[in-house]
């Protein structure tokens, strides 16, 4: 069939498909900001149990959501294709400053993840976040899908140094994150099932490789997730004050602002990576099913935009950072009950912070931008 | 052409998109089953061990009971003290926070050292003193720091104090930090949050009383241990107060009268067997002994030689002397031995038929005539030495151990020695030897291997004065409860000696109403115009004089010279009051230990007399 530009339609005002009102003007998706809105403002009623009725810290946080949302909106206003001319810019220059962080990086915490611009301190792993996914769908969408094998190769290259530089900070949780970021892309493309496969079985095989190169602390944590009975006082204490949380919360819970686990210290890291054994102890099964139905809508119309994106590179990019979020979601939770080594993930939208928030509204921003910037196809 | 790949592109990402929306699925819904094992399944588990977590029980020690003295005077108190306490388990290094400490607040070697010491008996979440007894500045400082010392805390407690320090020791003992060996003995669980227990005296005999029970609370902790709030509580039973019969100022006037004398004084109600006044002197303070004391200190106190850490009122086991005499007449007319008024030549000498040995008097010229009476008042050894031959040593010692002598007397104190009245049977067990006749001679003036305590000699002469009621001494009169007002007394428990003829009782005690009264009385000196005094002196050797020397009393050394003994009983017509007193090396017993009885038995029976001018 033969469809000629008028047929398909655009967005000048003329155009009778033209969406209404002001989320139209400025390229709102209404479901996707509800559920946003929604799980932030239950991230901050937990938040304000977790941080022990800080109201201070609520607020700091609230602030932050608002910051984050601004850049979300902002984001949302740049067309698809200028995000797409600038991916290979973004990607370089995410890779020169992980470099210049393993130089002249600050310290934090054990780890090189800060790069001080005089300005202001920034993390580069958090924009190579976003650099990645760009990168690796900027490129596969430059040739006909399913990308060649040598093009392939390229493309897992483009992964695979990020991921090295991030996890040599050392920042695991991150560089899962990216990885898994560029690695939904490949899937996407349409990378052949006997390739995954064959992926699958040689991961298998340099695990051993992997625990080699894997710092002291590290090993601890998967030492600590295999059994965390063997170090119940030490790097086992998590898990174990984690489950012991989320386990005597029960179906109800123990109602707001009174898990004993929580209030009484024994958990720790409670409002940050923890928060979600907070939420289980006092809000117990129907809660968390709650939180996970609202990740659940966020996830499935991420999904529904990629589907509906009209171009490759949209496709994979919003499929890709939508599966991310999934990831922080599904690492952050399989950490906090015991299904997962530790991994310093947040729970995303919900766990305080700064950093990673601004990063997965930004993502956020780019759905929106790719949703709202189609040009409608008659049916 | 184009078109088509894009609409299969699109398929293939599609298809893609439900693959992958499905494993988002299947994530989430091994989660959720997580979540199920964990809330549902699992939930009751969890339950128990949060719970586990936030609940402790702590103990809540009772207050110990106080000691009175009979007339309502305090002797035993608590007094809020703080001290420095550090609990390991909290501590990232405790050499490190004890160096630290050190710049705030003073810590020496003693408190290391006791800290060490209690540290390994300790479980690691136990608090462990570093520093006792904090003045208010020193306890201000720390509170300034606090923050800085996570696991340091400064603990409150009521700590034991005896107000009348050196006078009361050798009576009401003291407490002291529970340790190991006590830990064996006690039921735990009651201890629990208890860190002193009475090691001697009364403390240690009615510890059960003074203790209480303990009480239980359930609190909520936080991870860091630290108490947040009260869930249920079981309130302690305080101890019991403890009333004596004891009377302090008694205790004080005994304690003045011996000076620089060292030796024990006892004086008991001869009518129910309450012990009026016990002292051992030199005593020294029990307070240095309630936080445990130190090496330097404890030392100094061991290697003094007068010993005053040695109880010898209880434990002090001396030769009764001629003291013994009254009791060896009494056994001499209950047994038929002699007659009241059948006397006997004194040549100041006695031999053993078919012997050449001379026993001697310690009147070289001898006394001449005497009979029992005189005997007594005058101290007449020959004569029992005589009545002690013809009593035979077993007989003698089936008399005179129904006054108690060669028996501890089970007064409620520790610590207490039996003496020591020798039979044929006692020295062929404990000696595997034969008893000699000559060693029948000198029991019959308390010499030889017979033994007794001054508490003994004390108890022996109230059974006199009470005519052969022997009444176990005992020093708490009643337990009262301060919570209830309930009053438990202590009933005395007596032993009544069989009388073979009441006048042969009285004669004994005319004896010794004219040893003070009499003309030629060894206690005439310290005779009363306000009432009248019996009682009969000893000396008792301390050192063994050559068969012809000579005892001169300025030429020995102090430590060799004799003891100085004196019983007595008073006022005479109803005695009130038995008293004994040995002043170790005093010499004559009733130049020395008289006087000393006499100012005793003044202070109790004449009430608020004023002691300036007393009579001769």
């Amino acid at each position: 069939m033969n469809y000629s530009p008028r047929q398909l339609g655009d967005l000048t005002p003329t155009n009778p498909n033209r969406r209404q009102g002001l989320l139209a003007v400025f390229h709102i998706d209404l479901p996707l900001l509800a559920g946003l809105l929604v799980l932030a403002g239950f991230g901050l009623i937990v938040l304000y149990s977790a941080s022990g009725e800080n109201l201070a810290q609520v607020q700091r946080q609230a602030v932050r959501i608002v910051i984050a949302l601004g850049v979300m909106l902002a984001i949302a206003q740049v067309n698809p294709t200028t995000v797409r001319r600038w991916s290979p810019w973004l990607y370089g220059i995410g890779l020169v400053m992980l470099i210049a962080v393993l130089v002249f990086g600050e310290v934090g915490k054990g780890a090189q993840r800060w790069l001080d611009l005089g300005v202001i301190r920034f993390q580069p792993s958090e924009m190579v976040k976003l650099a990645v996914p760009l990168m690796i769908a900027w490129y596969l969408a430059e040739k006909r899908l399913p990308p060649t094998w040598q093009r392939l190769g390229v493309a897992a290259l483009m992964i695979v140094v990020p991921v090295l530089l991030i996890a040599k900070q050392p920042d695991l949780g991150t560089a899962l994150l990216v990885a898994s970021a560029g690695i939904f892309a490949l899937f996407l493309a349409g990378i052949s099932w006997r390739l995954i496969g064959a992926l699958m079985v040689a991961g298998a095989a340099t695990a051993p490789v992997a625990w080699y190169l894997m710092r002291d602390y590290q090993r601890q944590r998967v030492l600590t997730f295999l059994d965390p009975e063997k170090d119940p006082l030490g790097a086992g204490y998590h898990i174990i004050q984690s489950k012991i949380a989320i386990g005597s919360g029960g179906l109800y819970g123990k109602g707001w602002l009174n898990g004993t686990q929580s209030q009484l210290d024994f958990l720790p890291e409670r409002h940050t990576d923890f928060i979600f054994a907070v939420l289980s102890e006092e809000f117990g099964l129907i809660g968390v099913l709650m939180l996970l139905g609202l990740y659940l809508f966020i996830i499935a119309r991420g999904l529904y935009i990629a589907t509906r994106a009209q171009d490759t590179f949209t496709r994979l990019l919003a499929g890709s950072l939508t599966l991310v979020f999934f990831v922080y979601l599904f690492v952050n939770t399989g950490m906090v009950t015991g299904l997962l080594p530790v991994v310093g993930v947040p729970l995303p939208l919900v766990s305080y912070g700064g950093t990673s928030l601004v990063t997965l509204m930004a993502g956020f921003g780019i759905l929106m931008s790719i949703h709202t910037h189609r040009r409608l196809l008659p049916t | 052409m184009q078109l088509k790949d894009t609409i299969r592109e699109s398929q293939a990402f599609l298809n893609r998109t439900i693959v992958a929306g499905l494993l988002v699925a299947l994530a989430v819904a091994t989660l959720a089953w997580r979540m199920v094992q964990l809330q549902i399944i699992d939930h009751e588990h969890f339950t128990t061990l949060s719970r586990e977590n936030r609940v402790k029980v702590l103990p809540l020690p009772p207050t110990r009971g106080l000691i009175y003295d009979r007339k309502g005077v305090l002797l035993a108190q608590n007094r809020p003290a703080y001290s420095l306490e550090i609990t390991p388990e909290q501590v990232a290094d405790v050499e490190q926070t004890i160096t630290e400490l050190g710049r705030i607040i003073e810590i020496d070697e003693e408190d290391l050292e006791r800290f060490r010491q209690l540290r390994k008996r300790k479980r690691r979440f136990d608090s462990v003193p570093i520093r006792v007894n904090l003045s208010q500045d020193e306890t201000a400082q720390f509170a300034v720091h606090r923050h800085r010392f996570p696991g340091v805390d400064i603990k409150a407690q009521l700590l034991r104090h005896y107000p009348h320090d050196v006078k009361t020791t050798h009576v009401l003992g003291y407490v002291g930090r529970v340790s190991q060996r006590d830990l064996e003995q006690i039921d735990v669980s009651n201890y629990s949050g208890t860190s002193h227990i009475g090691k001697n005296g009364v403390e240690k005999t009615y510890e059960s009383a003074l203790h209480g029970v303990v009480g239980l609370e359930q609190v909520e902790v936080n991870a860091a241990g630290r108490k947040v709030r009260t869930l249920a509580q079981s309130p302690p039973e305080p101890g019991v107060d403890v009333h004596l019969h004891l009377d302090i100022e008694l205790q004080e006037v005994a304690m003045k009268a011996f000076g620089d004398n060292n030796g024990a004084a006892v004086a008991i109600d001869p009518k129910n067997g309450a012990v009026l006044a016990l002292v051992s002197q030199p005593g020294y303070d029990p307070n240095l002994f309630v936080e445990g004391i130190s090496t330097k200190n404890y030392k100094a106190l061991q290697q003094d030689d007068s010993r005053p850490l040695y109880n010898r009122a209880l434990r002090g086991q001396y030769p009764p002397g001629s003291t013994v005499k009254p009791f060896m007449g009494l056994a001499g007319l209950e047994r038929g031995a002699i007659q009241y008024d059948s006397s006997i030549y004194c040549p100041g000498f006695f031999r053993l038929p078919g012997n050449t040995h001379r026993y001697r008097d310690w009147k070289k010229t001898g006394h001449g005539s005497m009979d029992l009476d005189s005997a007594i008042v005058q101290s007449c050894d020959v004569f029992f030495y005589k009545l002690a031959y013809e009593l035979g040593v077993d007989r003698i010692h089936g008399f005179l151990s129904q006054f108690g002598f060669g028996n501890r007397t089970g007064i409620d104190l520790t610590g207490e020695s039996s003496g020591l009245l020798p039979s044929r049977d006692w020295k062929r067990r404990a000696r595997r030897q034969p008893w000699y006749p000559g060693e029948t001679l000198i029991i019959g003036i308390g010499q030889g291997y017979f033994l007794t305590t001054p508490l003994q000699l004390a108890a022996a002469t109230a059974a006199i004065a009470n005519n052969g009621t022997f009444f176990t001494p005992h020093v708490v009169d009643y337990l009262r409860s301060r919570e209830t007002g309930e009053i438990n007394p202590i009933p005395p428990s007596a032993n009544v000696i069989p009388i073979a003829l009441q006048q042969n009782w009285e004669d004994v005690r005319n004896g010794m109403l004219r040893v003070v009264e009499g003309a030629r009385g060894t206690a005439k000196r310290i005779r009363s115009d306000q009432y009248r005094i019996a009682g009969k002196t000893g000396t008792a050797q301390v050192f063994t004089v050559a068969q012809d020397a000579e005892y001169d009393e300025e030429t020995l050394e102090k430590k060799l010279r004799d003891h100085a003994l004196f019983i007595a009983y008073a006022p005479v017509e109803d005695p009130q009051i038995a008293v004994a007193v040995v002043v170790e090396n005093g010499g004559h017993g009733g130049s020395v230990a008289a006087p000393i009885a006499r100012e005793i038995m003044d202070a109790y029976l004449l009430p608020d007399e004023p002691e300036a001018d007393g009579e001769t």
